[in-house]
């Protein structure tokens, strides 16, 4: 079996992504390798072989950062005609996804996205309706299979192996490189990432306005080592931006606790979060439905239970 | 300019969708509309049209006879044309063939631009623009949260985790737009009594020139089970002790 997956890279290395799904492959399959193009593809060989990849397929071509999905496609659709592999795992980035939508049309293959498990390299798994039920996916047509992994589906596990690294050399026609990303833009967050933090303490539209995340921002500074997230509602309302957004069209987010005021639970809301070891639900409504899925539901107004919540922690934490 | 606005029909865009025997979401007597993340493209393309003073948006939909309610919708809105594509043989269409269906009815006119979601509400994979764009062998600026035309050229603030891109590329292409990007209008009365004779084209396969092979699923489901409900969760009212509680959760996980 032919495991191949796809590795977001930047000059920093590769996306946690690429090993999280490194450490999939490696289960199912015996011959696995990583395709990554653009600049720290090579420098990303040794991560990506430590994982499990016996071969990285790399470039370090400009060209694939530059120009979005298309060239990407066309080096990735040769690389498939040449060593015809069965199965191809991508990431849920905002790349990967292009890349994989574009490729299935092109190659005539199946594609599964949003997948939160691989079972076999022609059968995956999703869950639906927030999490409520799961759909096991039979993969058919010709291989190789495509599946697009919800972020933070394995836990990246190194197997001590090295990769050669394989060179990537295609040429991209002119007309593969209209699109032209000309600047990028981050917007400056502080704390730890949402996706890494150990505790995530999200807002959502109960909280009422921007103001009302100072609390919860106080409340993470209080936990230490707590990042801030958001409902669709919070953002969608311009509180905070799109990069605090939890759930379906945000993040992805596995912390030790998860903690949420004025968020009633939508399942859209859910898929991002459900998988947090600890759940704690601060609402007004005693029928919401974050209460159904949470270890410790509390029903009352949360411009009382933060606040009491924040000094108790600091009350704990000097010892007083 | 010639707009294609994809708009789907969902069953029970606000509520939650039933699944069938089959696996597949049911469809057939459901309530349902214009997927809620159509109408962030289609007041795009409307604003577009407006701002050059002329141009024609043409829905596109592929769905059962239902689906109508899409198209009658978008056309409320101020679209100027609805084309469906109705055909017993697309039941269980998955991404591939419904990118095949949408990317042969878009090629049978010309256009400078295809506007779709950034991913359905029901079936949110969001792939099928990027495969309509590669099926029409143009570039997709997906994501687009901020778009200006000028000069045939269109430039979009891509959405990115982190924050957002700055993208550019020549029209004809295909884009996503996200939620939020713009306020949907309502239909005006006006607009729904128009609505009612703008013209509506319905298509089936053999319209398009798709064979029964192109539009064969590559996947089907195999099972659906119920997600083992979770354990041990307690709800209770704030008090005195309610913060000590939490911070007891916290303290177990070993984060403070
Ligand atoms: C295609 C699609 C994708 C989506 N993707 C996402 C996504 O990625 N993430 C996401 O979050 N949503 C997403 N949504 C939106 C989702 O359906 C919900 O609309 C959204 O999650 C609701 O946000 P909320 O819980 O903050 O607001 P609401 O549902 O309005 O809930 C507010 C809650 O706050 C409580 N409340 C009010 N005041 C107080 C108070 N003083 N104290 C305590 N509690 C109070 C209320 O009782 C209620 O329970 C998506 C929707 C669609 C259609
Ligand atoms: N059956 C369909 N008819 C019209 N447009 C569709 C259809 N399926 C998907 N789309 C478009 O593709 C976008 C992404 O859909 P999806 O890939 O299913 O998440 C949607 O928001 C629509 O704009």
């Amino acid at each position: 079996m032919k495991i191949w997956v796809w590795a977001d890279v930047t000059p920093d290395g590769p996306a946690p992504s690429a090993l999280e799904l490194l450490t999939k492959a490696r289960e199912l399959g015996d011959d696995v390798a990583a395709v990554a193009l653009g600049p720290g593809a090579t420098a990303s060989a040794d991560a990506l072989g430590s994982h499990g990849a016996t071969k990285v397929f790399a470039s370090d071509d400009e060209i694939f950062a530059n120009h979005l999905a298309q060239p990407a496609v066309q080096a990735i659709a040769g690389l498939v005609e040449e060593h015809s592999p069965d199965l191809i795992l991508f990431p849920a980035s905002y790349d990967a996804r292009d890349v994989a939508g574009r490729l299935h049309a092109r190659i005539g293959s199946t594609l599964m996205a949003n997948a939160t498990d691989v079972l076999g390299p022609d059968k995956a798994r999703t869950e639906i309706l927030g999490g409520t039920k799961v759909v096991d996916v039979q993969l058919k047509g010709p291989t190789p299979r495509l599946v697009i992994v919800r972020p933070q589906s394995f836990a990246a596990e190194p197997s001590g192996g090295t990769a050669e690294v394989v060179d990537v050399k295609v040429d991209i026609p002119d007309e593969l490189t209209t699109a032209e990303r000309t600047e990028r833009h981050e917007e400056a967050a502080s704390g730890p990432r949402l996706e890494s933090a150990k505790v995530v303490v999200a807002g959502g539209r109960g909280l009422g306005g921007p103001d009302a995340f100072e609390q919860l921002e106080k409340l993470a500074a209080a936990i230490g080592n707590a990042a801030v997230g958001a409902s669709r509602a919070a953002v969608d309302a311009g509180w905070v931006p799109y990069s605090y957004q939890i759930g379906q069209t945000g993040k992805t987010v596995k912390p030790e606790v998860y903690i949420c005021a004025g968020i009633s639970g939508a399942l859209q809301h859910l898929v991002g979060m459900k998988s947090a070891k600890r759940i704690v639900a601060i609402t007004k409504d005693a029928d919401a439905p974050i209460l159904k899925i949470a270890d410790l539901g509390v029903v009352g107004d949360l411009f009382q239970v933060v606040p009491a919540l924040t000094e108790e922690i600091e009350k704990r934490r000097t010892g007083s | 300019m010639n707009i294609v606005v994809l708009t789907k029909w969902v069953p029970e865009p606000e509520g939650t969708p039933t699944i069938g025997e089959d696996g597949l979401l049911v469809r057939e007597g459901a309530d349902g509309g214009l997927d809620p993340g159509d109408e962030y493209g289609l007041e795009a393309a409307l604003q577009l049209v407006e701002a050059a003073g002329d141009g024609e948006i043409t829905l596109l939909t592929m769905g059962p006879e239902i689906a109508q309610a899409a198209l009658q919708r978008g056309l409320a809105m101020g679209a100027h044309k609805g084309v469906r594509i109705t055909d017993e043989s697309l039941r269980g269409a998955d991404s591939l063939v419904t990118a095949r269906v949408l990317a042969a009815a878009i090629k049978r006119q010309p256009f400078d631009l295809v506007i779709g979601g950034v991913e359905s509400t029901d079936g949110y994979t969001g792939i099928v623009p990027a495969a309509i764009a590669e099926l029409l062998g143009l570039p997709g600026l997906t994501f687009a949260r901020e778009l200006h035309l000028s000069d045939g050229t269109l430039t979009i603030e891509r959405q990115t985790a982190a924050g957002y891109d700055v993208v550019v590329a020549p029209l004809p292409i295909v884009i996503t737009v996200t939620a939020g990007a713009t306020e949907p209008r309502y239909p005006s009365l006006k607009g729904v009594m128009a609505a009612k004779s703008k013209p509506v084209e319905t298509l089936t396969l053999s319209d398009l020139g798709l064979s029964g092979d192109d539009v064969t699923p590559t996947q089907t489901v195999a099972e659906v089970t119920d997600a083992p409900p979770k354990q041990g969760g307690e709800t209770v009212e704030f008090d005195d002790t309610t913060a000590a509680r939490i911070a007891d959760v916290l303290a177990e996980a070993k984060v403070i």
